[in-house]
């Protein structure tokens, strides 16, 4: 029995390397260099004027300082950090579901057979994500204005709208009031990290509620198409034979499309978490972390932190300890979703058994003695 | 056969080539970091570049024409730069290695270019220009005046003539005093207008510090005074006369406002406390408001106002430093500075060019005035972020704010921020 050829041979290796080549140079020139030269900025207290690899007094080498000081030294650096992580933490926490869901049920809406004019919905549902940023958050800056748009519409159903981009108040914060908690109650009186526990619980403020609901309107449109690809794509016998076992269309959705759907909600899930760790225009354009420091992010004072006070140590440090962040939460994230992965033990069990097969195939084959 | 071979060579070279050029493309053009060798001063003439921060278009083309002139005179070339994002701008220009020779450096960010080493300090060639003491103070770092005050702005009391007069009150009221501010607030707030608006930063309140006798740093800049008995006197003050309904800040003005020329054009404010810049701002947007500013009432310890103000950085790394300072000794003479005070409103930055001022323009003497008791910003490194969390604390002032724990957290902040955290 002739060897059926594998791998790669030759010349098709050369052309491999040949059309990989310029993606590898621009990535590694790009990304993987200036991150490494980041993560060397890191460790030095550089201050942006002198060469950064240099030495020298304004770039010296302390090591993991500018790290354990986010951590441990008290001051002002590592309060607003901790509150810019506990801020990211409330925004992740409400965007990622949000966002998926609402992706998801646009998608199972679009994808609807009965739906006239899916191509219309699609591009209007989708139109957000490719409208720039900047220019989106200017339009809800005048949106929700204390006399915008969005006010005159509470005052139209008799509300009283908050004063949205000057109110610090947290969420929670509210809601423990309605339950008659005082303002920094003696229980949340621990220190955390520099602030205290109180400060951690107070949720996302007003303010940070504005850039949700932005976040929210403007990724729905993306990750809408990706699962209105997966749902396309979904066989139809399944569908057929839920109907003819007589199920509700809500029972359907939950009992078969969903779980269905699973890789594409891992897909948009881990973006989202991704991404909403990253959030830095939306900052920008509408407040730069005031009021109050309560819309402030890693990302955004990685950025003020190294060209506004010119700590770029410290700006660098944020932004790798950002990096992990992301990096655990995913992994999290996987361990909890990938419900085809099969334990290690397991897998190496497997493995030692199939090759003991192949062996014992070959020798009855005859091409092992 | 050979032709597939010759047109997959070929395939094969044509992609290299592209590759390569694409490479020259990013190399090339300031790669690196230029070394640190000390500033040489060539001979000849030299083309200086100017990086400027600009209010607007009359701004631009004064420090075009005032560049233009003395490169005429000097027979050197100069290139006026209007930044959009003057910080972001000149800390990738730092970074780069190649920053402009000449660039507005704002008072608050003297400590931190000075620190990084980013500014060349001239202040000893220029010494005798005879600028306003506290201009002098308010760029002095390290004990070295960093670099030339090229205009001021100071805090003044406008006032809405049309609701003075209708409150019955006369030159004669004019407020010298704290006990006379309160009275005429308290007159004039009337309906939705509140007698007295400010904005709700230290850039504002802040006056009220000083008139009591405190400021955030001690005089020579090396301790934190931020948690003292004078401070809390100027902030008590303010919570004094918010109680009484007097004095609101611009947020709390029903409608709510910007700031307080917006409180005062819109008529919800009959008093507020601005800078020179209000002049053009009511100009353009509220034409119909008649105003006439005077200086702010004197606290406990005397008169006291804010001043801002911007001045001419030389870059350490600049190449052209003798030239620099040539240019800067042109833009900052008496002649000079008038023209600029004519094109966009500031005031000069040397005794005899804001007494010409006061002369040229009554109306503003007031703001000339302040100039020679006026407190400069903080100007220490990484005070930045420290003043930022103190502003957003001294917005809650209105809403029930403790004014000694703010006071306490910026000592606090303060110290940390002197010692390096």
């Amino acid at each position: 029995m002739a060897r059926r050829r594998s791998g790669i041979h030759g010349r098709e290796g050369i052309a491999g390397w040949l059309f990989t080549a310029p993606m590898i140079i621009i990535v590694g020139l790009f990304l993987l260099v200036p991150v490494v030269m980041a993560f060397w900025v890191s460790l030095t207290n550089w201050t942006g004027n002198v060469d950064p690899f240099g030495g020298g007094p304004n770039a010296a080498f302390v090591g993991a300082k500018n790290y354990t000081s986010l951590f441990l030294t008290d001051g002002l650096t590592r309060s607003t950090f901790m509150q810019s992580i506990g801020n990211t933490f409330y925004y992740v926490l409400l965007v990622v579901p949000l966002q998926t869901a609402v992706s998801l049920g646009l998608a199972l809406v679009v994808n609807n057979k009965l739906l006239k004019g899916k191509g219309f919905f699609r591009t209007a549902f989708y139109f957000p994500s490719v409208t720039s940023s900047i220019a989106i958050s200017t339009v809800f800056l005048f949106l929700f204005s204390n006399t915008g748009a969005v006010n005159a519409l509470l005052r139209f159903v008799g509300v009283d709208g908050p004063q949205w981009f000057s109110d610090s108040r947290g969420l929670l914060h509210i809601v423990f009031g309605w339950f008659g908690t005082g303002d920094n109650p003696s229980w949340g009186q621990g220190d955390i990290f520099g602030r205290s526990l109180w400060d951690w619980l107070s949720g996302p403020s007003v303010a940070l509620c504005v850039i949700i609901f932005l976040a929210v309107w403007t990724t729905t449109g993306t990750f809408m198409l990706m699962f209105l690809a997966a749902l396309q794509d979904l066989p139809v016998e399944v569908d057929e034979a839920a109907a003819l076992d007589g199920v509700t269309w809500w029972q359907k959705v939950r009992l078969v499309t969903i779980p269905m759907m699973r890789p594409a909600i891992f897909l948009v899930t881990t973006l989202g978490l991704i991404g909403t760790w990253q959030v830095f225009d939306q900052i920008y354009v509408m407040g730069k972390g005031s009021p109050a420091g309560t819309t402030m992010t890693p990302a955004f004072l990685s950025y003020s932190q190294s060209f506004g006070s010119l700590h770029y140590g410290t700006g660098a440090a944020m932004a790798f300890i950002v990096f992990l962040i992301i990096v655990v939460l995913t992994w999290f994230q996987r361990r909890l979703m990938d419900e085809d992965r099969v334990p290690w033990r397991t897998r190496r069990r497997l493995a030692r058994a199939a090759s003991l097969r192949q062996d014992s195939t070959r020798v009855a084959a005859g091409s092992i003695r | 056969m050979t032709s597939r071979h010759a047109r997959r060579s070929s395939v094969a070279l044509a992609l290299a080539a592209a590759g390569t050029l694409a490479l020259t493309a990013c190399g090339g053009g300031g790669g690196g970091f230029s070394s640190q060798s000390t500033a040489t001063q060539k001979a000849g003439p030299a083309n200086l570049k100017i990086m400027i921060g600009s209010s607007g278009d009359a701004e631009t083309a004064a420090v075009k024409a005032a560049a233009d002139s003395w490169a005429k005179k000097s027979g050197n070339t100069v290139e006026v730069i209007a930044a959009s994002d003057l910080g972001q701008q000149l800390g990738q220009a730092f970074a780069g290695g190649t920053p402009p020779d000449v660039f507005y450096t704002d008072a608050s960010r003297i400590g931190d270019f000075a620190k990084a080493g980013n500014l060349y300090a001239y202040g000893d060639q220029v010494k005798d220009a005879g600028f306003l003491p506290s201009l002098v103070q308010t760029f002095t770092y390290d004990g070295k005046l960093q670099c030339a005050p090229k205009d001021y702005s100071t805090l003044g009391l406008v006032i809405n003539t049309d609701l003075w007069a209708k409150a019955g009150l006369t030159d004669a009221d004019i407020p010298k005093d704290w006990a006379g501010l309160e009275t005429v607030a308290k007159k004039l707030t009337k309906g939705k207008v509140t007698g007295l608006v400010l904005g709700n930063d230290i850039n504002r309140g802040g006056a009220f510090m000083v008139q009591a006798g405190g400021w955030v740093m001690s005089k020579d800049g090396t301790k934190v005074t931020a948690d003292t008995p004078q401070n809390l006197a100027g902030l008590a003050e303010m919570k004094k006369m918010m109680s009484a309904g007097s004095l609101k800040y611009m947020t709390d003005t029903n409608p709510a406002t910007g700031w307080g020329g917006e409180a005062l054009g819109k008529g919800v404010a009959a008093m507020t406390i601005e800078g020179n810049w209000i002049r053009g701002a009511l100009t353009k947007d509220f034409p119909t408001i008649k105003t006439k500013v005077v200086e702010l009432p004197a606290g406990p310890a005397g008169k006291g106002t804010l001043l801002f103000s911007n001045c001419w950085g030389i870059a350490a790394k600049s190449a052209h430093q003798g030239q620099a300072v040539d240019l800067v000794k042109s833009l900052t003479s008496v002649d000079q500075q008038m023209a600029f005070a004519k094109a966009f409103g500031v005031m000069p930055s040397t005794q005899e060019g804001a007494k010409k001022f006061a002369e040229t323009y009554p109306a503003d003497a007031a703001f000339a005035a302040g100039g020679q008791y006026a407190q400069g910003p903080v100007n220490a490194a990484g005070f930045d972020p420290v003043m930022s969390a103190f502003n957003s604390k001294m917005a809650t002032l209105s809403k029930g704010g403790d004014a000694k724990a703010m006071l306490a957290e910026l000592q606090k902040n303060g110290d940390a921020a002197l010692k390096g955290n």
